[in-house]
């Protein structure tokens, strides 16, 4: 079971909400193994504040960059021609690579004649991984300070760690709706989407929804700060029927104990009975049956 | 003329509400709130958080111009003219091609446009598709011209649209000089947020005294500095956690960066949003209002001195 935690817009609870998730799941493992947890918003990365890992294993992320070896190479140009980025440039008798505008797709090696061109890894990020609380696994991407791509790091996040079959993984992804957050959702059995009732969070919950839809995930809505603004998102959610499964109501200790960077669930302990009952409501929603397992 | 981009790392922190709070300052001089900066300051506003963009909902723009944007490409295969070889699907780094019962297709959402197939397919049954990504509209405010976007969900090159939207508000405001480009920036510290920082005078960053938020403002100061961009500090919600507030102005002293405002947590913000209204024009005389009309008066002068720069 994989469930992306997404949102639109930015700091309506996706961390708090994701962690606490996990952690309740790991109070009482539902389907036997502890989860774990991936943390997608490599521009951002907040869940360690909260779960406390040990991170023991690294890896530093790559994109493949061109290299031209300038005694094989003509400067016939067809490596600048095939680059859609222009990455690469052929002034004269100079080939220059610009690493930051390569998307590391290998178009210019194959299409060079002389076979001048190899590739290394520049390197933009790192994967970091360890246990975490109450037996999570934990691991996160992290963008180089000045990298512009954060797919790739997600990319090699998701696929790094083994998982159990019966393991639930929880991803953590970005706010927005374009390629980062497209990354983290897609092969997702669930989008929970975290929203607030005001004009801003169901501007941003309408695209987000959109998103999985294009992705054709099913989605789950958590209302976070319930009680501020007004019913928009209540009635968008109801038009477009889209389930509520959780609301967490405007509460000042709450939000007190978020920013000190504590967990939902130590803040208020009744959460951890609330989180595993909306766990319940996801794999009603995916169509899992509880104990069998099979798609329904 | 000035360009101020405003930045936050984390998302929610109260970019856009500043934003908008700003954009009404500068366009009545700070009066309602009982303060009157000196001279007026002429500004246009860019809403460079392509993908979630808020700042409309508060400005009430008449849309002026609608523009496509073009995003990029994405591969399409010929059926009738391919060979089923699977030279694509075998080469293509991104997993966008697959094959059921023989037929390849390509889908366009994983596709990151590059063209490899295109270039390698020994049919020549792939062809480049430019696609719509998006609109950006040409708006006239409330409080001045407005440029601001709509990339459509699950779409690329936010970035380049970021710089489209910047630049067309960039034209404008030398075209009819005006003082100053305020850029209302996206969260992170990627693509888009590189976008909105080029060519920016001055980083406002929107800080929140919470883990997470001081967390993200360290990498979002680290990012403005690679680029060699001045930055100033807002801190918003101080009230939620005075520590954080301490750990922020600490931070903020080490770096030798001005902390330019310090804003209280209040509902009315939230209020002012349903209205549909900056919070200064909702409720002039509220310590919020108040505060963010002393923060504006910094601002400028931070810009204006290149006190941080």
């Amino acid at each position: 079971m994989k469930i992306t935690v997404a949102s639109g817009k930015g700091g309506t609870g996706k961390t708090t909400v994701a962690t606490s998730l996990a952690l309740s799941l790991a109070v009482e493992p539902a389907d036997g193994a502890r989860p774990l947890f991936l943390d997608c918003d490599v521009e951002a990365p907040n869940a360690h504040l909260f779960l406390d890992p040990s991170l023991e294993q690294r890896q530093e992320v790559g994109l493949l960059v061109p290299r031209v070896d300038e005694a094989k190479c003509t400067y016939c140009g067809r490596c600048a021609e095939v680059c859609q980025w222009h990455a690469v440039a052929v002034v004269g008798e100079k080939v220059l690579v610009f690493p930051q505008l390569c998307h590391g797709c290998g178009s210019c090696t194959l299409a060079c004649p002389e076979e001048a061109i190899s590739e290394i890894p520049n390197p933009i990020g790192v994967i970091e991984a360890g246990p975490a609380r109450d037996g999570i696994t934990f691991a996160r991407g992290v963008l180089n300070i000045g990298e512009p791509m954060a797919v790739p790091i997600i990319r090699q996040l998701k696929k790094w760690l083994p998982t159990q079959p019966d393991q639930t993984v929880i991803l953590d992804a970005s706010p927005g709706t374009t390629c980062p957050v497209v990354e983290s959702m897609r092969d997702a059995d669930l989008v929970l989407l975290v929203t607030e009732p005001t004009p801003f969070g169901l501007h941003d919950l309408r695209l987000a929804a959109q998103v999985a839809q294009e992705l054709d995930i099913p989605v789950g809505v958590v209302i976070n700060r319930d009680g501020v603004g007004d019913s928009g998102v209540d009635d968008y959610c109801r038009e477009a029927g889209l389930p509520i499964l959780m609301r967490i109501p405007l509460d000042q200790h709450i939000a007190e104990g978020i920013a000190r960077g504590t967990p939902l669930i130590d803040i208020r302990p009744a959460y951890v009975r609330r989180f595993q009952d909306l766990y319940a409501g996801i794999l009603e929603r995916v169509g899992v049956a509880r104990n069998g397992g099979s798609t329904v | 003329m000035k360009q101020i981009v405003i930045l936050s790392g984390k998302g929610g922190t109260g970019k856009t509400s500043v934003t908008a709070a700003f954009a009404h300052l500068a366009a009545t001089n700070g009066e309602p709130c009982g303060m009157s900066v000196d001279g007026s300051t002429r500004t246009v506003l860019v809403d460079a958080d392509v993908d979630a963009s808020n700042l409309e909902l508060v400005l009430s723009p008449q849309v002026l111009e609608t523009h496509a944007f073009q995003g990029g490409q994405v591969a399409v295969i010929e059926p009738a003219l391919c060979e089923e070889c699977g030279v694509c699907a075998e080469l293509c780094r991104f997993d966008a091609i697959s094959a059921q019962g023989g037929i390849y297709t390509v889908d366009p959402i994983a596709c990151e446009g590059c063209a490899l197939c295109f270039f390698q397919c020994p049919a020549g049954a792939i062809q480049m598709e430019e696609q719509q990504a998006g609109e950006w509209f040409h708006s006239q405010s409330r409080y001045g011209p407005l440029f601001h976007a709509a990339l459509w969900p699950a779409q690329e090159n936010s970035g380049k649209l970021v710089t489209l939207v910047k630049q067309q508000g960039r034209l404008l405001a030398m075209d009819e000089a005006f003082d100053l480009v305020l850029v209302d920036g996206p969260p992170g510290i990627g693509c888009p947020v590189i976008s909105a920082v080029s060519g920016a005078d001055l980083a406002l960053i929107v800080a929140e005294p919470t883990a997470a938020g001081i967390h993200d403002m360290e990498r979002v100061l680290a990012t403005t500095a690679h680029f060699h961009v001045a930055a100033v500090v807002c801190i918003n919600k101080t009230d939620l956690y005075p520590e954080g507030v301490a750990e922020i102005k600490a931070y903020c002293a080490r770096k030798g960066l001005p902390v330019i405002g310090e804003l209280p947590f209040d509902t009315v913000v939230t209020e002012a949003m349903v209205q549909g209204q900056p919070v200064t024009a909702y409720r002039p005389n509220s310590p919020i209002s108040q505060a963010l009309c002393a923060a504006w008066g910094r601002l400028l002068a931070a810009v204006e001195d290149g006190e941080a720069l």
